[in-house]
């Protein structure tokens, strides 16, 4: 009976959301509900990540429908790392979000579409129907549609107006591929489609449907030429958004594509050349689109951007050790973007502005916030030992191999582009005697908050700078995971064993 | 008849996307709307239409003795209309909500955001 913990993620975060549903107007309970929902999300996490790194792939049939007619939900170590990620950064942002997010936007209704958006996040990992990833993407992209127009400041509507409609466009062109996909082989579940998709004869459609997938999900993990959508919109609602956005929702795309381009579609020379050149791009425009910003949160946006340019560059190399080198960046990222963020929203409270040229003297002020934010900033950058170096070693080394010198060159360039920006946010922000700022009236400045809520605003920040430090210190733990997720990826015989045999415990 | 309907199709998918590229809000969720449509009638098409009956199996046959109708491609256009009717509905009041506050309709007006801040 254990194995249906692979759906309990789920049940915990729909039931919490409408246990916050029913708490509509009582925000103090919605915090605590929130916090401590985080907390047993985090432990159910471990417990099945647990689970999966002993007994290797499980699956849960919905309805006990057998494979290949009913949807599956299958764990493999890749889900079960992205889930436990996901309810780390979960529990960091609702700390978080219970402080800075103003009562006004907490009365309507922000912690249960929050929990949505993590029962979305959590579905989309650990489904193996392809047309179930579809609904839980909907799920995810109709709860970042509410929480981006919260509050409806005319930022936000021109923001998630752009946002919605490149969204819904990345949607219709899923359905699209779904569509073809289907009846090209008459099947949705996606075990059953990796055996069948070989087995066409008509290359040239597979290879447009596989386009069609390329498309869909560049679109939501912002990628060169299909990113523009991001930097238009990510940095309008509040941090606490922006961070969960930051740090989970184009990671959700760049998991459907490992997904897709590992399992159903594989060994598609062209495709593989495409996803290298779109990488390439996506690391240079992205970090050169970071130089010129002078919004904090507009940068770290093109940061976005420019950093998923590595998790899909090892995505194009398609070695074992390239694919290792994208899943640690994935374990990396999601932490460092989502602390990134949550520091942007810190400063923010600090000091009332996010223009750069108006911020400086965080060091004057507050030293040891300024030595905590430095460790995401750092992590960032990829400075040995912390957690950003170690991935671009697989990465690298994988290029080497496969004599990729225009892959190598991107690597290094985004890395300096993102050590000349950093350094210029660290130089600005914290090191640069302070301007003279006139006092917002009606802002809550950081100094008059109570403990509570200072604490509430530092708290998620430390906990995640310090899970970025076992990441970067004990690079060797998440450098075995990595690489067994890697040897899981490539050799998918025993993701098949698990959907049609399950039962048979597929030992790693 | 498939021609027809594949036809179709592709004025519907050409159709959204040029209205989606317009300048106005409102010519902006009508492409969506259609975008939709297009791609429900694609999943039909692609469920191979067929004169069939409904895919029941008569109680004394094991399989199925004659051509059935597809019940996945309906089960999926289904799904794709309900979802893409929440999303419209919100569209809409967003686009509403947005023309209050922005106070015009025209996208190329919307670039408040995109200026240094």
């Amino acid at each position: 009976m254990t194995h249906q913990l692979v759906i309990y993620p789920l049940l915990l975060q729909l039931f919490l959301s409408i246990i916050l549903m029913f708490s509509w107007s009582k925000i103090s309970w919605q915090r605590v509900i929130s916090i401590v929902g985080g907390f047993l999300n985090i432990a159910i996490s471990i417990w099945l990540f647990a689970f999966i790194w002993n007994e290797g792939t499980q699956t849960v049939q919905a309805g006990n429908w057998a494979a290949p007619f009913g949807i599956t939900f299958v764990a493999d170590s890749l889900s079960a790392t992205l889930v436990l990620l996901t309810a780390i950064s979960g529990l960091a942002v609702s700390t978080f979000s219970a402080s800075s997010i103003v009562a006004a936007r907490l009365k309507f209704g922000y912690f249960p579409i929050f929990h949505f958006l993590l029962l979305g996040l959590n579905g989309a990992f650990l489904t193996g129907d392809i047309f179930n990833l579809y609904v839980w993407f909907e799920i995810i992209i109709i709860s970042s549609f509410v929480l981006i127009t919260l509050g409806g400041e005319k930022a936000q509507l021109e923001g998630a107006v752009k946002y919605f409609t490149l969204n819904i466009l990345a949607s219709m062109i899923f359905l699209t591929a779904i569509a073809v996909l289907y009846g090209l082989t008459g099947s949705l579940n996606m075990a059953d489609l990796s055996l069948k998709v070989a087995a066409i004869e008509n290359r040239g459609l597979v290879e447009i449907t596989a386009i069609l997938f390329l498309i869909a999900f560049g679109i939501k993990a912002a990628v060169f030429p299909l990113y523009f959508w991001l930097p238009a919109s990510y940095h309008t609602p509040p941090s606490a958004v922006s961070a969960i956005f930051g740090g989970l929702l184009t990671k959700v795309g760049v998991y459907a594509l490992i997904r897709i381009f590992t399992l159903i579609f594989v060994g598609d020379v062209f495709l593989q050349d495409t996803i290298l050149v779109m990488a390439i791009l996506t690391l240079i425009s992205g970090g050169l689109g970071a130089l010129i910003q002078n919004n904090l949160r507009k940068v770290f946006s093109y940061l976005i951007i420019c950093h998923i340019g590595y998790m899909i560059v090892g995505l194009g190399l398609y070695t074992e050790m390239a694919i290792a080198g994208t899943i640690f960046y994935l374990i990396h990222d999601i932490i460092v973007k989502t602390n990134l963020f949550m520091v942007g929203g810190l400063i923010y409270r600090i000091t009332g502005t996010n223009n750069i040229r108006s911020l400086g003297g965080l060091y004057a002020q507050y030293p040891l916030l300024s030595l905590l934010i430095a460790i995401p900033l750092f992590s960032l950058v990829g400075i040995p030992p912390l957690s950003g170096f170690w991935p671009k070693i697989s990465l690298i080394t994988a290029a080497f191999a496969g004599e990729n010198w225009w892959v190598i060159g991107a690597i290094l360039f985004a890395s300096l582009i993102t050590m000349v920006i950093i350094a210029k946010v660290w130089a600005n922000v914290v090191w640069k005697d302070k301007p003279e700022l006139p006092k917002r009236l009606n802002f809550r400045y950081y100094d008059k908050l109570t403990n509570v809520r200072k604490t509430q605003l530092v708290a998620p920040i430390v906990f995640l700078s310090l899970i970025s430090l076992y990441i970067g210190f004990g690079a060797e733990h998440v450098q075995q995971l990595s690489s067994r997720v890697a040897s899981e990826l490539m050799d998918n015989q025993q993701y098949i064993d698990a959907v049609f045999k399950p039962g048979q415990t597929i030992k790693p | 008849m498939e021609i027809v309907l594949a036809i179709m199709i592709g004025v519907l998918y050409a159709a959204g996307i040029y209205m989606i590229l317009r300048r106005s809000l409102v010519k902006l969720i009508l492409g969506i709307i259609i975008l939709g449509n297009g791609a429900n009638l694609l999943i039909f098409l692609l469920g191979r239409i067929s004169k069939g009956s409904p895919p029941i199996i008569p109680g004394d046959l094991k399989v199925f003795a004659e051509a059935y109708a597809d019940p996945i491609p309906q089960a999926l256009i289904l799904t794709a209309i309900v979802i893409s009717f929440g999303l419209q509905s919100f569209a809409i009041i967003l686009i509403k909500r947005a023309y209050k506050v922005v106070k015009t309709d025209d996208l190329d007006e919307m670039n408040a955001i995109d200026q240094d801040s």
